[in-house]
């Protein structure tokens, strides 16, 4: 078990060793460098600040020096953001992403799961219509349509709730981003759930359940719904490294100071430091995500584990 | 089916969840002795002399005082200098600071202050993006360039709350520049101590109204009232929270969900529902700033071709520009230098007051002139930076080149920095969008980007008679003949047309009702200092 996890945790170094390498280049592709503004600064107050960040070095010097700084654990200093360093900004937007992107984890996988199963006992029935009749609707509705709607509803309509922001984790600031960002995943995990937990019915030892004279809820919760979370188990690993890591659309709609804006914000500013940390960040938790699956297999499917 | 006993359930629930939405949780109106201001983009940095923003100033100019202040009018005021002498020949200026003026942890500001901030923000190691405004004092141009130490700039403390300041040249702006953040003085423990992260909550110590309480990266910060602000006693506002809204769209909710009490930015396309919705709460007024489209005269079709430059110009109405795709939030330019500067009249071209009609006549004449015609029309790119508002203008302009010239145009989007490359370069560009708003209230903040070696002047345009109209101006004592000079230097501009003025800016804020003495003024600087929550 340990020498499987060091395996495939050793095996996601190059990985992460090539996305490094080719994010920091192509960033440096990109035209225009973290200082150009609307206003042009002096071409020797240019020189100072290029001095002072290293970005006068020839490339390689600079990749070398980033590398350096990277194996000490220094993700450098972010450019945009004077004064702050690139580890900060992750320390301070990560916890809100990731409360929100777990809440809204625990949510789909509740409702959906609930849902996924209900429908596939009332297989073409009308339950089962409507449950995927709207989880359809949850797909084909993104996220920056569902959002404004809510805040129009609930927050400038009914006032129950802020329009946006975020103070210290209250609930009132989390409800509506939470279910933004869980609609969409509700509705995959539902329709998931179904296809799976059907095929799951119709299989031998389901039969052998029933005919023992199990009650259902027995056979669904005790004997069906371990090998029916298989298909879920693939979909979550990658899916909750994007949501913890914070959705840019919910995070700017309501004001909230997450990790999923930097993904854009750096860009757009040439923050090639910021870039760089949320890109090693993000590529770290889907490697460790898909690790966790991989050993939840394991306890789920005997099958797996002896392999 | 339902059972009859289910129905009822549902019934009774659904009577409730009515009677619930009657009840809201949060009555729309003030919050408490708070001011609540949607303050656009994260500021990059708090430092004074950093700060580049509009959005990370306002902030900046809660927290630390310059040696003058705006008025809520917008007239010049005195600040931490409750008053100065000026020598006649303008040169020399004696600041008499406030002997109760202190930092926000007790400390009594003093004139080295002053001079350690000046001399902070006018070294080049700093990286100050606006430490060229400090070139009117002596030694300013070679300091900048760090060709002398900044012990060389003209700043100097005669004693502790004497501070003199020697110049180049007379500045008449002078005293209105010294109320932008990057004349502010500086703390100079707290700077020695923390270094570039003095600017933080905890660290940072500064002279002004508020200070730094909190600061959580994109999403607010939250300044409390500095019980050692000498004026500490006409403050009414205890706690200001400045949100980042990055999304207009969002802040205008906020706004109408009572989240916020004053909203700097809103969804342009919204101001006809706001007008008739949110009566009175739309302020807007003149402001410092022109839109404009930039030749590059380095290329052609518009290298020595004053004709195509001018007919282009003429044929574009901006009357239309305005009122349908502004929402007449803008005043239509025909000059450079917006109204309400000062140290200029406004100098706008004899068409500027004729028909559209008589324009368009005019604009053939020259197009024909410039050698085009139906047969061989003008081919014209425009560029613009990536945002919907830019689209609409371009789309509008290059409709009435095609409409009233027969102007062939295809319009080039680019990403921000990308654009601003391009631009640089000179390479590709033929029309590009551009606007400016300006750093203090002087003519000069706009004509000089348009000097020759100017950082700025993406046009490539240059006028030997110009540059040295502004060189005299800025040595001229005299305010006849120097407003003389700047009107010259603009007439030239206006003549040549690099450029295509498009429409002057105006500011535009939405504030509640509860939010008192909040005024428009040219600058668009508001302190929270000066305004007052009613009935929290």
């Amino acid at each position: 078990m340990l020498r499987f996890a060091m395996r495939r945790l050793l095996a996601s170094i190059p990985t992460l060793l090539v996305l490094i390498t080719l994010a920091f280049f192509m960033m440096r592709l990109a035209p225009g460098g973290p200082f150009d503004k609307e206003r042009s600064l002096l071409p020797e107050i240019e020189a100072a600040i290029n001095a002072a960040y290293h970005l006068d070095e020839p490339l390689w010097q600079q990749y070398l020096r980033y590398m350096g700084g990277l194996l000490r654990g220094d993700l450098g200093p972010s450019f945009q953001y004077a004064g702050f360093s690139v580890s900060e900004l992750i320390a301070q937007g990560f916890p809100v992403s990731l409360a929100i992107g777990l809440s809204s984890m625990v949510l789909a996988l509740l409702i959906g799961g609930a849902a996924g199963i209900w429908a596939a006992m009332r297989q073409n029935r009308f339950g089962d219509w409507s449950v995927m009749t709207l989880s359809m609707a949850g797909i084909s509705l993104p996220s920056y349509v569902i959002a404004p709607l809510m805040i129009l509803l609930f927050a400038v309509t009914l006032h129950w709730l802020p329009a946006g922001g975020w103070e210290q984790g209250r609930y009132q600031d989390m409800l509506m981003p939470v279910l933004a960002l869980a609609l969409p995943q509700i509705a995959y995990i539902a329709r998931l759930m179904r296809g799976s937990m059907i095929e799951v019915l119709r299989s031998n030892f389901i039969r052998t359940a029933r005919a023992k004279g199990l009650p259902e809820h027995r056979v669904i919760l005790r004997h069906a719904l371990k090998p029916a979370m298989m298909p879920i188990l693939s979909f979550l690993g990658p899916t909750a490294a994007g949501v913890i890591t914070g959705s840019v659309v919910i995070e700017q709609i309501f004001g909230i100071p997450g990790l999923g804006r930097y993904f854009v914000q750096a860009a757009i500013n040439r923050d090639y430091t910021l870039v760089l940390g949320v890109v090693i960040f993000y590529g770290l938790l889907i490697v460790l995500f898909n690790f966790l699956v991989d050993l939840l297999y394991g306890t789920l499917d005997p099958r797996v584990r002896a392999e | 089916m339902l059972s009859p006993l289910s129905r009822k359930r549902i019934r009774r629930g659904l009577a409730c969840l009515a009677l619930a939405m009657t009840l809201p949780l949060q009555a729309a109106g003030p919050a408490g002795n708070v001011l609540r201001i949607g303050n656009g983009a994260e500021p990059q940095t708090l430092d004074p002399h950093k700060t580049e923003t509009v959005d990370g100033s306002r902030i900046v100019r809660d927290l630390c005082e310059g040696l003058t202040n705006v008025s809520p009018t917008g007239k010049t005021v005195p600040g931490a200098a409750e008053r100065w002498e000026i020598s006649p020949d303008g040169l020399e200026y004696i600041f008499f600071l406030r002997p109760t003026a202190r930092w926000s942890n007790g400390d009594p500001v003093v004139a080295e202050d002053f001079v350690a901030g000046l001399r902070r923000a006018a070294d080049p190691k700093t990286g100050s993006s606006y430490a060229q405004m400090l070139e009117p004092l002596i030694n300013g141009p070679e300091v900048v360039t760090g060709k002398k130490p900044p012990d060389a700039l003209g700043v100097e403390a005669v004693d502790d709350h004497t501070l003199l300041l020697r110049l180049r040249g007379p500045t008449p702006y002078l005293l209105g520049m010294l109320s932008h953040t990057t004349t502010f003085p500086i703390h100079r423990p707290s700077l020695k101590k923390h270094g570039d992260q003095f600017a933080r909550p905890g660290n940072m110590v500064c002279n002004g109204a508020y200070l730094l309480d909190q600061w959580v990266v994109q999403s607010h910060v939250r300044v409390k009232r500095n019980r050692y602000y000498w004026n500490n006693a006409k403050t009414s506002i205890d706690t200001v929270m400045f949100y980042s809204t990055e999304d207009v769209n969002s802040e205008l909710k906020a706004y109408r969900a009572g989240d916020l009490d004053w909203a700097t930015g809103y969804p342009v396309i919204q101001t006809p529902w706001i007008r008739q919705n949110l009566k009175g709460e739309l302020k807007t007024g003149p402001y410092l700033g022109i839109s404009y489209f930039g030749y590059n005269v380095t290329r052609p079709p518009f290298k020595d071709n004053v004709k195509l430059r001018q007919a282009l110009s003429l044929a574009i109405d901006r009357d239309v520009i305005v009122d349908k795709v502004l929402y007449t939030l803008s005043i239509p330019a025909y000059g450079w230098v917006p109204p309400g500067t000062e140290g200029v009249a406004p100098q706008t071209p004899d068409w500027a007051t004729w028909t559209q009609a008589q324009r368009l006549a005019l604009a053939r004449k020259l197009y024909a002139e410039a050698g085009y015609s139906e047969d061989n029309p003008a081919e014209v790119e425009i560029r613009y930076n990536t945002s919907e508002n830019n689209k609409r203008v371009a789309v509008v302009v290059a409709a009435m080149w095609k409409q009233w010239l027969g102007v062939k145009s295809t319009l080039a989007n680019e990403e921000w920095k990308v654009f601003l490359n391009t631009r640089k370069l000179k390479k590709k560009t033929q029309v590009f969008r551009s606007a400016w708003i300006g750093d203090y209230n002087d003519a000069t903040t706009f004509l000089d980007i348009m000097h020759s070696t100017h950082g700025q002047n993406d046009t490539g345009w240059s006028n030997p008679r110009y540059d040295a109209l502004l060189a005299q101006a800025a040595a001229e004592t005299d305010a006849v003949r120097r407003r003389a000079m700047l009107e010259e230097a603009e007439r030239i501009l206006l003549s040549e047309l690099p450029y295509i003025p498009l429409t002057f800016y105006t500011s535009k804020n939405l504030v509640k009702p509860w939010v008192r003495q909040w005024q428009d003024n040219i600058l668009d600087y508001h302190y929270s200092r000066d305004m007052r929550i009613e009935g929290y």
